[in-house]
């Protein structure tokens, strides 16, 4: 039997949600995922994400476009896309009430499987918790339970793996673990659709799409987004960082600025200003201890440009 | 070969939906069983309702404080106010000599009821065959003052039959009452079945909309249908701890009142049992019905709280006669299962008929538990939307 019949493991056309009364959730999304590697969608809370997921795990239907999951098409054939699909939903969906070990037998079991005969799988991720198997899920950390949840649905094997912001919420050590975790899983050949708010995390997926009010921005590597980014980014930093914003903003020829972590980051097109005239600009400001180096552009400020662009275009 | 193969196949397909099934069962199990407060409510309250219902809200009025004033202080005056001192039902509790002060008694002493005999009782009695006696009624509370006086006038009649059957002259007929199966008023005869009926529908519609709205709540539901299992089992394995817990709570009610409130099962066990299950069924079929269409918890439980649960107490002729209700209420109580099964069991339990007597109320029973699970099953959404 061949599960994988599609070249891709997702595909969307033109598919479009809308919610009552008139907010556009999708619109005319496409989108096409190869097998074997970790894709992330990046974007807001709101962007669409999770409307995304659902159609995908034939929770809800799309009001237009096709779209095909493993091969199968989500309206018509969604009892098979639903034996060979691993989902794990944004709010924390195990039973609080069973224990970690209670919650992974019976979701075995769901599956019409047993935690003996996929143990090999989630061994590295269940081990860390199996010390806690008679505790109740509810009185388990967030982390652990991101693992549980995790273990939960991997237990059947699935083809593909859809994770709708699983680090939300977590702290920053599990949230390492856990991109190792999937890293893992792609090396066993499970396909990963994952979603995060968490822009840092996009250097971890093979692709990712940047997902805006129900569009995508962009889908590319994480490498190719970012080289293909054209304005040049300047990290700026004064002794007055509130006014720094507003004066940036005076510019004419800064095309966007904004805070990034404790420094500025201003984006200019075209050359149009170099680091001294910007320098110089700051100074008769009245600004002090001005740094300003040239930097790399991040998956976030690919983000911001293509979120601007799409402002002006509407 | 090949129809074997398919016959393996099938029936290990079965044998895995089967697994998956009762690990479903289990798991709602747990649930139940580790929610201490709800497990203890659903398991207590039946002992709390009908031990309430059968006590303290029973319509049966017992020590009732009288009064009397005896104007003529004769042989048949005092055989009557001997006969209320010995009732269970009443309790003397002063003489009256002056009219005036049966007033302030009312206000004063709280009485119920103050007896007035006027003067020449017997002699009116023995020379023109009759005789007045006043019966003075607290009506604020318009149950027990007709309980009262049905007592009253009942123990006056008795009098009057003794009194006949000595001198052999006809003395004035009172309106004879006659209570059949009851002839005590009981309370406890018109409640148990109004609780059976009760409960059953909170265990099986109330908690089974609840457990499937919770699922969804929490997110669980998403999970669940984005597997293979298929989704009618997901529905269906919610009701059957509820079944069990409701078969629970038939015994627990049938022994409560044959050994605490001495209600009798006058008929069948079998049939009173195989009627409660048809009444089980339909009320598990409501659950899934009102699970099929609301979302959260709080709603289901309102639902099932004010739209289930209501009626059933005001409609179903458990609280009062059908009988008596505007003509549109009589309408509404038809559709009320509730109001079926007690009929039913009414019939059964206390009257002790047999199986042929309930046939309308089991067609009408098993009719809308098929009509509400062809229902349920049709509303029921295999995607979260």
């Amino acid at each position: 039997m061949t599960v994988n019949k599609g070249e891709f493991a997702v595909c969307c056309e033109n598919i479009t949600k809308t919610y009552p009364p008139d907010i556009q959730a999708l619109k005319n999304i496409n989108l096409k995922i190869s097998p074997h590697q970790i894709f992330g969608i990046i974007g807001p809370d709101g962007a669409g994400k999770t409307t995304l997921f659902r159609i995908l795990t034939t929770l809800i239907l799309a009001d237009e476009g096709k779209a095909t999951v493993l091969g199968y098409d989500v309206v018509n054939e969604y009892q098979e896309i639903r034996k060979y699909v691993g989902y794990m939903p944004g709010r924390f969906s195990l039973y609080q009430d069973l224990t970690v070990e209670e919650n992974l037998k019976f979701f075995a079991s769901v599956f019409g499987t047993t935690v003996e005969e996929n143990y090999d799988l989630i061994k590295n991720i269940y081990r860390q918790i199996e010390p806690f198997k008679n505790r109740r899920a509810g009185q388990l950390s967030g982390g652990m339970k991101q693992k549980l949840a995790l273990s939960c649905a991997l237990i059947h094997k699935p083809k593909l793996l859809i994770l709708d912001e699983p680090t939300t919420g977590v702290d920053p050590v599990s949230r390492r673990e856990f991109w190792e975790m999937l890293q893992n899983l792609k090396n066993e050949g499970i396909t990963i659709l994952v979603s995060t708010a968490y822009m840092d995390e996009a250097g971890l997926c093979d692709t990712i799409a940047l997902i805006l009010n129900g569009e995508f921005l962009k889908i590319d590597t994480p490498k190719n987004i970012v080289q293909q980014f054209e304005p040049e980014i300047f990290s700026v930093q004064s002794n007055q960082r509130s006014k720094l914003l507003t004066d940036l903003r005076r510019l004419p020829e800064v095309s966007s600025c904004y805070a990034f972590g404790d420094s500025i980051h201003v984006t200019v097109e075209n050359k149009k200003i170099s680091e001294e005239e910007l320098q110089n600009f700051l100074l008769k400001n009245g600004h002090e201890q001005i740094e300003i180096a040239k930097i790399e552009p991040t998956v976030e400020d690919c983000f911001m440009e293509l979120s601007k662009q799409q402002e002006e275009n509407n | 070969m090949e129809f074997f193969n398919n016959l393996r196949d099938a029936l290990q397909e079965r044998q895995i939906s089967m697994k998956q099934f009762m690990s479903f069962v289990r798991k709602e199990f747990y649930h139940i069983f580790r929610d201490k407060t709800t497990m203890a409510i659903l398991l207590i309250l039946p002992i709390l309702m009908l031990v309430l219902f059968g006590y303290s809200i029973s319509t049966e009025v017992k020590n009732s404080k009288i009064a009397i004033l005896d104007s003529s202080n004769d042989v048949a005056t005092r055989a009557i106010i001997e006969k209320f001192r010995n009732s269970e039902y009443f309790s003397v509790k002063k003489m009256v000599n002056n009219p005036s002060e049966i007033q302030d008694l009312f206000k004063k002493d709280r009485l119920n009821m103050v007896l007035v005999f006027g003067d020449n009782f017997y002699e009116n009695l023995a020379h023109t065959g009759n005789a007045q006696v006043q019966l003075i009624v607290d009506g604020s509370d318009p149950n027990s003052a007709k309980t009262i006086v049905t007592y009253a006038t009942s123990i006056i009649g008795a009098y009057q039959l003794e009194l006949s059957k000595i001198d052999k002259i006809p003395f004035q007929i009172n309106p004879q009452i006659k209570l059949l199966y009851n002839p005590q008023m009981k309370g406890a005869y018109n409640f148990v079945p109004g609780v059976m009926g009760m409960i059953l529908m909170l265990i099986c519609a109330m908690m089974t909309s609840i457990s499937i709205a919770r699922e969804k709540e929490l997110g669980t539901m998403e999970v669940l249908l984005v597997s293979p299992m298929k989704p009618i089992y997901i529905i269906l394995s919610k009701t059957i701890p509820y079944f069990v817990l409701s078969l629970v709570n038939l015994a627990t009610i049938l022994l409560l009142s044959v050994f605490l409130l001495k209600v009798p099962i006058a008929g069948s066990l079998f049939w009173l049992i195989a009627f409660s299950l048809v009444y089980i069924f339909v009320n598990l079929s409501l659950g899934l019905l009102i699970s099929s269409i609301v979302d959260s918890q709080l709603v289901a439980l309102l639902i099932s709280g004010m739209v289930l649960m209501l009626p059933v107490i005001m409609l179903s002729g458990m609280m009062f006669p059908v009988e008596n209700m505007p003509v549109f209420f009589q309408w509404i109580s038809q559709i009320i299962p509730a109001k079926w099964y007690i009929i039913g069991v009414k019939k059964i339990m206390i009257k002790g008929l047999g199986l042929s007597s309930i046939i309308p109320e089991m067609s009408v029973l098993l009719g809308m538990g098929i009509v509400l699970v062809i229902a349920s099953l049709k509303n029921f959404k295999y995607r979260l939307e």
